[in-house]
Order: C-alpha cells, then structure tokens, then sequence
C-alpha cells in the first residue's frame, strides 16, 4: 500500500512569544519543529507500512529550511520525502496550500496509486484544521477528521475511530481516502539507528512552481483570500472568585449551585418529568 | 551494523575538531550527539580563541557566527560594594587576526557541525553512546541507546564533555570530584547594542570582558564574568563544587549575589534575561588528567579535563586535542595500526603543544587554592581597605598613611603570612 504523509514544519508555539507593544510574533531563536499531529500521522502510516508493506511518502510544502524537518522525519522510517518550496508559493493560506498540495499529491497519484493520505487535524501554529480537509476535497478523497483509532484497513476501504464534541464514532470509507489524525492516535516511536543513519544521508526532492503544471492564480497571497487583521495575545485571565466552605458547608454548596445556574454553567432538563423552566 | 573508520562520541568544539581532521584524513567519520543538534547541550562563558580555531576552520570569522571580537580584557575584585579595576585595552584586536571573540555556543557549535558536514562528516544526533564494543579485549566500536544500536569503528574519539560517564567506563578516568569541577551559572541578558557599547565603551560592534575575583564568588576559589555578545550579555559566575557544597551556597544564589553589585548592577540594568545556563567545568588540572589513550581509543577536551581557568582558557585547548586526535586516527589507520603505542602519539603531540605544557605550568594551582581558602577571602578585603585608605584625601600626611596602611595589612594578616602567601602564588603561578 502507498502511504502519504502530509506534514508541517513549525515553530515551537511552546516557545513562541508575542511582542506586546508590536502585537508581532518573536520568532528569533525559536526551534522549529515538525508539527507534533503530523509526526502522529507519520507514526501511524509507517506502522500501517509495518504491518501490510508498501510504502511511505512524505510531502512538505515550506521554507528550504523546512528540509530539517523532512529528514528529521525520514528517520522515523519513512521512503521517501518531498518539499514543495518556492517563493511563489510564499503567503498561501489555507486555500492556497491545499491547492499546492493537492496538485503534487496528483502527480504522485499518477505514478504511484496513493491508497491513504494522512494529515494532522491541524497546525499548532494556525490551528486552522482547513489543509488537509482542503486536500481531501481537491483529490476527490473522503476525509476522516480526527481520528484516534484505524480499526479496519482492508484492501479497498479503512475504518476509523473519530473523536467528536460528545464522543466517538466509527466512520469507514473507501480507499483511497484522507485521514486527519489526533495526538491519542498512537505514541512515536523511537528511531533505530540505521533509520538514523539513514535519514542524515539523505536529501529530500525539492519541488518548485515549474516542477508541476501550476496555476499560479490559486497560490501565494493572490490565491489567498484569507486576510489577517490584527494579531494579538488574548487578555489575562481575570482571577477567580474563591467561596470559603470551611463554617456553612451546605449553604456555600448552595450558593455555588445558585451562581452556576446564574452563569447558564448547569441548567434544569426542561423534558425531566417536574422540572421547571 | 554499519563500519566507520572514526567514531566521535560527542558533537562539542572537542569532538567536531576531530572530526574535521579525521575528515580531511580521508576517514570515514561519524559524530554522534546526544542533543537536539551540536550545541542545543554545550556551554561556556563565552570566549573563542581565534587561533585554535583558525587552525581547525581557516579563517572561520569570516562566515562563522561570532558576537564580538574581544578588545578589552578587564579584571575587577570586589569587596562588598568595593571593586578594584586594572585592564588592558588593545583596539587591534578588533582586526585580523584577533585574538578572540564572544560566541553564544548554540550558534556556533552548530555552524562549527555544518563544517564538519561539509569535510564529509555524518553526525547523528538525539542519540546517546552507552558502552564501547570490545572483541578479544580490543575496541572495536560503539554501542548506542537506539535499536539495532551497534556500530563499528577503528578508532572512537571520546568527547563527551565533562560529565565523563564513558571514559569511566572504559576504565580510562576516575568519577568527576567536587573538588575536580566548577559548578557554573550563566544568564544571556538582553540589551541594545548601543547600550552595550556605551556602558563598555566601545566602537561599534566590539566586545569587551570582565572577570570578577573575590566577592564575585563570595570568596570561594573561581570567578565572576561578564562578556558583551551582539546585543545582549552574558553574566556568570562558577566555583569550585567542593567549596560550593562546603559553604552551602547555591549556585543561583551566587549569580543572584553577583548581579546585586553596584559595579554590576549598573551594566545590566534594564536587561532582559533570554537564557539561563549552568554546567561543570573540569577544574581538575594537570594531576587530574586521565589516561589520554589505549588501543584504539582516545580522550579529549573537557573529558581529558584540558582546561586552564587561570587563563579562561578551554574551547581552544579542547580544539587543539580534537584536531590532533582526529590527525593520529587518521595516520593510525591509514598504517593499520590502532595499538595504544600508535594512540600514543596523541598523547606525546599534545604534551609538546601548549595544552599539557600549560596545565603542567599550573599544576600545582589547585591544590595551592585549596590548602588557602583564605586567599579569596582577605586579599580582596585588604586590598580595598588600603586603596581606600590611600585615596581619600583626609588631610591625613601621606608618609603617616602609608604606614596606617602597612599596619593595617599587618593586622589581617602577619608578615610571616603574606610572606608565605607570595611564595606560594609565586610557585603555583609562576
């Protein structure tokens, strides 16, 4: 089976601070990373490979420096990598980058059937969740959001475990399809060493706007309608109100009910037999 | 399992030397790195000496990311809020072929690793050596803590640093002593380089040091320093772990002490600290030295404990071990002959370099130190006391003062004392 991999490298929003008089993000000295939903997504296709065989493709879309991540990633014991990297491709959103993508994931396709596609369910650094559901769409593909179980992986269709707002519910699709994974979805592995050795001797493809047949209109900030207005960091919690229970247990119980029902928090089921609106 | 000609445990100034010259051999070498990349572990001070480096990396300053080329080295001893200056200023220093230059390591050490790639060097990182592999008694190369972790090597380099858990268990050196190691805190402040170089007075991107003695450690054998980088500084303070433990300071409680002098105070004000660092530093000296060879193994940097304090001198000793270690390995397995008699050369090369010569002058620094904790303690005190009495103009006639002086000094310490003082300091560093 042919895995790809779509994956992201980062800042490590950890460690990212926003300049308070400039509202801009300090990004000066802080290490990058591979977005850590997308190295779930790499787990579970190399564990996939490890079970049914086939293969693992990479496919980045980033700064030249975004080679770092793809070969860090290629120790994990992935076949091959490929970064989309080209100044055209600069100030894409969303939109734009799944058009990119999915162009190159097109080509792929031709010569080497893909029979899944993992994506994180988002960046850490745009938190956006659009890219790899964008993919899915432009490919045709259908999307498995939020995955944190593969139940099932047959030959023609894949089961999934996804986690929604109440729960979890079982979804299967036909192959090929896109997969959008949680971190839940397994642990990462620890890289053997040959893998090791072999990730630093490698040199990922780079691909750039004349590698494919491109319509430039749908790329960079032409092809981006996203626009940001401001950026800034979010207002400090305001420090919460503490009620002291030591003397009248039953009446602060009371009173925390009361202020929660105040605050919409809980609120009586209006179908309960007796219950009042 | 994969074979190298050389494997260098340890991507530090040290282990990245020798992989260039083992490179340049025509070896094929691997550096294996236990942090994130070469650097992400490392820390000094924060000075680079140009002329070991030159030799590792021809005229590194031009492409390599350097803070300050080093014009100004002040010494200051402090005595509560007392301090007394000397310096020496040399504008020529800030031109080739300089004398050396601030560095923050993690830049550098990994520039210094993209070298080393470039010599045709593999460095592996996030990998950590556990044991040599040994058949019928000799090294035959690594062991690793990943799966499938065994590699092959004629020669491995050992260049862990100074925690110096393989060169232990490869019977080569003894377990770090407190009184064999530094303890060493460091803060990376913030600041604008105009402010640096008004505060250092300075010409537009030059560097300045200061070294502080005495108070700077609460009187305890090691230093205070302060170092100008780009646009922040750096400020630190080591001792000797043994006195650290002894006195029962903690290292922060050092920094924090050091950063509260007037004198300092004033040159950081308004920062903003970026970065906190410690390590050990190995202090050992000439006595503490390990076994710097054995068949096919050799040990160098701070693992061979190649550093000179008294002249802050230890990226440089520990490049020069590096280049020559990598030198020997190559011309060793190019003869086909890794015995310990062949990794001896090292040993002879380095005692003919500056690197043993100098840790053999002070030799007996340490134990001088040690045996006079008091130096630290009253000289700085003594010292001020006696400039103070000598500068203020009290109307006091100045032959009287000069004899108050004397008695003073006399009454801290007898004569037979500061006799005995001189001599030994005369012996240790001289």
């Amino acid at each position: 089976m042919h895995f790809v991999v779509c994956l992201k490298q980062v800042p490590d929003t950890s460690e990212v601070r926003i300049d308070p008089h400039t509202n801009t993000l300090m990004r000066e000295g802080v290490p990058s990373i591979i977005n850590p939903y997308d190295a779930h997504g790499l787990e579970e296709a190399i564990r996939l490979k490890d079970k049914v065989g086939g293969k693992v493709t990479i496919v980045s879309m980033g700064p030249p420096q975004a080679k770092e991540a793809l070969k860090k990633a290629m120790s994990f014991g992935a076949d091959r990598a490929i970064l989309l990297s080209d100044r055209a491709f600069g100030g894409s959103d969303s939109l734009a980058t799944a058009y990119i993508i999915s162009t190159a994931l097109k080509t792929i396709h031709e010569t080497e059937p893909i029979d899944l596609v993992f994506a994180g369910k988002e960046a850490i650094d745009g938190d956006t969740a659009q890219t790899g559901p964008g993919i899915a769409q432009r490919l045709g593909f259908p999307q498995l959001t939020y995955a944190i179980r593969i139940r099932e992986l047959t030959d023609t269709s894949v089961t999934v475990e996804r986690k929604t707002e109440s729960g979890r519910q079982i979804v299967q699709a036909q192959l090929p399809a896109l997969i959008t994974v949680e971190k839940e979805l397994n642990d990462i592995r620890y890289a053997t060493l040959p893998n090791m050795m072999k990730a630093a001797a490698y040199e990922p493809e780079l691909w750039n706007v004349n590698s494919l047949s491109f319509d430039l209109t749908q790329m960079g900030l032409k092809g981006s309608p996203t626009s940001v207005s401001r950026i800034f960091a979010p207002p400090g919690r305001s420090g919460g109100e503490i009620i002291d229970g030591q003397n009248d247990p039953a009446g602060t119980a009371a009173s925390v009910v009361q202020k929660l029902f105040q605050q919409n928090v809980i609120m009586v089921n209006p179908l309960m037999k007796g219950g009042k609106r | 399992m994969e074979n190298f000609d050389v494997i260098i445990v340890g991507g530090g100034p040290a282990g990245l030397s020798a992989a260039i010259s083992a490179a340049n051999g025509g070896m094929k070498t691997l550096v294996i790195e236990r942090g994130d990349y070469p650097g992400t572990k490392n820390v000094m001070g924060g000075i680079l000496y140009t002329k070991a480096t030159d030799m590792v990396v021809p005229e590194f300053w031009k492409e390599a990311p350097l803070e300050r080329p080093i014009i100004e080295q002040r010494l200051a001893m402090l005595s509560g809020d007392e301090s007394i200056l000397a310096g020496y200023r040399d504008p020529d220093w800030a031109k080739e072929p300089y004398n050396a230059h601030s560095i923050l390591r993690v830049k550098f050490d990994r520039w210094l690793a993209q070298q080393a790639e470039k010599a045709g060097v593999m460095i592996i990182t996030e990998t950590l050596v556990e044991d040599l592999l040994y058949q019928n008694g000799n090294v035959v190369g690594v062991r690793t803590g990943r799966a499938e972790g065994d590699l092959g090597a004629k020669v491995v380099i050992i260049a862990e640093g100074v925690n110096n858990f393989l060169a232990v268990k490869t019977g080569l050196a003894k377990p770090l002593k407190p009184a064999s190691v530094a303890v060493t805190v460091k803060e990376v402040i913030a600041l604008p380089k105009e402010k640096i170089e008004d505060r250092f007075c300075l010409d537009e991107g030059q560097g300045a040091t200061i070294e502080l003695y005495g108070d700077s450690t609460a009187g305890m054998m090691g230093v205070g320093f302060i170092y100008t980088n780009k646009d922040s500084i750096s400020i630190g303070v080591g001792a000797i772990l043994a006195s650290v433990i002894r006195e029962q300071w903690t290292p922060n409680d050092l920094l924090e002490n050091l950063k509260a002098k007037p004198y300092v105070k004033r040159l950081l004000q308004g920062g903003e600290t970026k970065e906190y660092l410690a390590h050990l530093i190995p202090e050992g000296g000439y006595t503490q030295v390990p076994r710097l060879h054995r068949q096919g193994v050799m040990v160098v940097g701070d693992t061979a404990m190649l550093m000179n304090s008294l002249n802050r001198e230890g990226s440089n000793l520990a490049m020069i071990s590096g280049k020559i270690a990598g030198e020997v390995a190559a011309q060793a397995i190019k003869a086909g002959d890794v015995s310990d008699q062949a990794m001896a050369v090292y040993e002879a090369r380095l005692r003919d370099s500056f690197v043993l010569k100098d840790l053999y002058h002070y030799r007996h620094m340490g134990e001088f130190f040690e045996n006079n904790p008091h130096l630290l303690k009253i000289y700085p005190k003594m010292f001020s006391k006696a400039a103070k009495m000598y500068l203020t103009a009290d109307g006091t006639p100045k032959k009287q003062r000069q004899k108050e002086i004397m008695q003073m000094l006399f009454e801290q310490r007898s004569k037979g004392g500061i006799i005995k003082d001189i001599y030994g300091a005369w012996r240790a560093l001289l």
